[in-house]
């Protein structure tokens, strides 16, 4: 089964999250930039799916500086990657529309991707993606539970712990949601062996943007009342708070 | 005149919320146009009636092979009615169906779309704002100027509203064609040893607690407020709880009397699901972290710090 997983370098929402002087973007320093974490758990399931039923893995990325990303795939164990060196910041649409064009030679059976991205939190690209390669779609897959040769079986999550299982023919682009699989740790034989895999440049030219940024800004929040002090004084006032409520 | 669609959600005899939040809206953005909702699916004339009383016009596409929700199906019946009814905007809900669907139908619609929008502004072009970064910032987006926008929407967002006893169509439309994608089951959620959501007490576990071995600390903690423990995605995804111990919109919604909060960020999934909570505490090490948003008490800090000399303490009390 021949597989292009969609992984994007992107910033930690853990990171320090600052806007930038003009209003409009994140300020760039003390971002960490990794694999997408959604990203990493679709990666994993290309591989699992290789190593078991053979094929190859093709890791694409978007953006001038999405290297490091697909470097650590290729570490993983993806077979080569193709790296798109347009910046399409906040828009989708121009996001797929690259990946669009700079797979258009590819031949697969799967696409699979990060259900979203952990920064912008679109959950877009995917399925714009399928949309306009007209390929059958699920989202969200937290089982890929058979894969026969035509055809994949598989569960998304719906609310509340339900999941729908659905069954969809080849080719066809899968989102997964995280949790679906343990990836990896890259190791250093990994490394190694990714340093003589094939990393394509595919320049492509962007298309209009559908969107603008008028502003960027930490949202309002009603503040909860803080409680500050040492170890000692912080435990002594919860009690305090857990016996006024009855609660001990 | 503007035409706002909503596309309504339902899923084993019930109707989401979401539905009439988004009718909400509809009516606030319509001006002098109509708010229309679109309910798809076999046996809806209950669903059409409650959509009624919130929108202008209600759109009932019917089929017996629309039992259950299917993307291709949805996508192929809303072709067919908006190709005769052009939509200005077209509001779908931001659930695990809807942002599913949504951004296919805005390229079969050649529209620009928004996702996840929690405020809109049509006055002047279409105007939206959404979260980034999981809750920690925000951005107010102008969409290219279009025939038709997709918009899916937050829920718990637009819930006050007016009714507006509308009138209730058959669309006429059937499916013009198989799915590649064929639904075959829904799976019921694991039933674990305990029910989180009937528990009075709860201490919930995220991300900042680092590893697994941490979970013992909240063990320990709840044991002594005679609670249970929970926690959030990350904790579920890396295996450190078991799954029927999520709290979330794809986990549990709890509401207990006490919600310890330790080193959970608070992403908008997390806090859908506990925000109704009669008192809730979180630390955290970020003082920026959203789930200081939500939280009635707040403490920016280690919770290895806090907690084991609150446990000592708690130790003490019980002699």
């Amino acid at each position: 089964m021949n597989i292009i997983v969609l992984a994007k370098h992107a910033p930690d929402p853990e990171s320090e999250i600052n806007v930038a002087s003009d209003g409009k973007s994140v300020d760039e320093r003390g971002l960490v930039f990794d694999i997408n974490d959604w990203d990493r758990y679709a990666i994993e399931e290309a591989i699992r799916i290789k190593e078991e039923k053979g094929g190859e893995v093709v890791v694409v990325g978007v953006g001038s500086k999405c290297e490091d990303t697909l470097r650590k795939c290729l570490a993983m164990g993806a077979d080569r990657a193709i790296k798109i060196p347009v910046d399409t910041s906040l828009d989708a649409y121009q996001t797929a529309e690259a990946i669009k064009e700079a797979i258009k030679d590819e031949k697969f059976d799967l696409i699979l991707a990060g259900m979203m991205s952990q920064d912008l939190n679109n959950a877009q690209v995917g399925v714009l993606l399928a949309a306009m390669l007209d390929l059958p779609f699920a989202t969200a897959v937290s089982v890929i539970s058979s894969i026969e040769d035509n055809s994949l079986t598989v569960a998304r999550e719906l609310e509340g712990g339900y999941n729908e299982e659905v069954t969809l023919p080849t080719p066809c682009l899968i989102t997964v949601q995280s949790g679906i699989n343990e990836p990896r740790y890259v190791s250093i034989m990994g490394i190694k062996r990714a340093k003589t895999k094939e990393m394509k440049e595919v320049s492509v030219s962007p298309t209009t943007s559908t969107l603008e940024v008028e502003k960027m800004y930490l949202p309002p929040v009603k503040k909860a009342e803080m409680i500050e002090g040492d170890p000692s004084e912080i435990a002594n006032k919860l009690i305090e708070i857990l016996k006024d409520r009855g609660l001990i | 005149m503007m035409r706002v669609f909503v596309i309504a959600e339902h899923r084993m005899g019930e109707l989401n919320p979401i539905s009439i939040e988004m009718l909400n809206l509809a009516n606030a953005l319509k001006g002098d146009g109509t708010s229309e909702a679109v309910v798809i699916g076999k046996d809806i004339n209950a669903y059409a009636e409650e959509l009624a009383k919130y929108a202008d016009v209600v759109w009932k596409i019917e089929d017996n092979s629309l039992e259950n929700y299917n993307p291709e199906l949805y996508i192929d019946v809303l072709m067919q009615l908006f190709a005769n009814n052009k939509p200005d905007v077209v509001l779908i809900g931001n659930t695990s169906c809807g942002s599913e669907y949504a951004p296919y139908l805005a390229v079969k619609l050649n529209a620009p779309i928004a996702t996840d929008v929690v405020a809109v502004n049509a006055t002047d072009g279409m105007k939206v704002s959404r979260y980034l970064f999981q809750g920690k910032l925000m951005t107010d987006l102008k969409l290219k100027d279009a025939e038709t926008y997709v918009l899916t929407i937050r829920q718990g967002v637009f819930k006050e509203g007016v009714e507006v006893n509308g009138e209730i169509k058959d669309a006429g439309i059937k499916p013009s064609k198989e799915p590649a994608r064929k639904f075959v089951q829904y799976i019921e959620p694991e039933v674990g040893e305990v029910d989180i959501s009937q528990a009075e007490v709860i201490v919930a576990v995220g991300r900042g607690i680092d590893d697994e071995s941490n979970i013992e600390l909240a063990e320990e903690l709840a044991e002594l407020l005679g609670g249970v423990v929970a926690g959030s995605r990350p904790v579920i995804d890396n295996g450190w709880l078991p799954k029927d111990r999520q709290v979330g919109i794809s986990g549990k919604i709890v509401k207990p009397k006490l919600y310890l909060a330790l080193g959970i960020s608070g992403a908008f999934q997390h806090v859908m699901g506990m925000k109704d909570s009669e008192l809730i505490i979180a630390v955290n090490k970020d003082p920026e972290a959203p789930i200081f948003g939500v939280a009635h008490y707040g403490i920016v800090g280690d919770i290895f710090e806090v907690f084991p000399e609150l446990v000592e303490k708690l130790n003490e009390m019980k002699g």
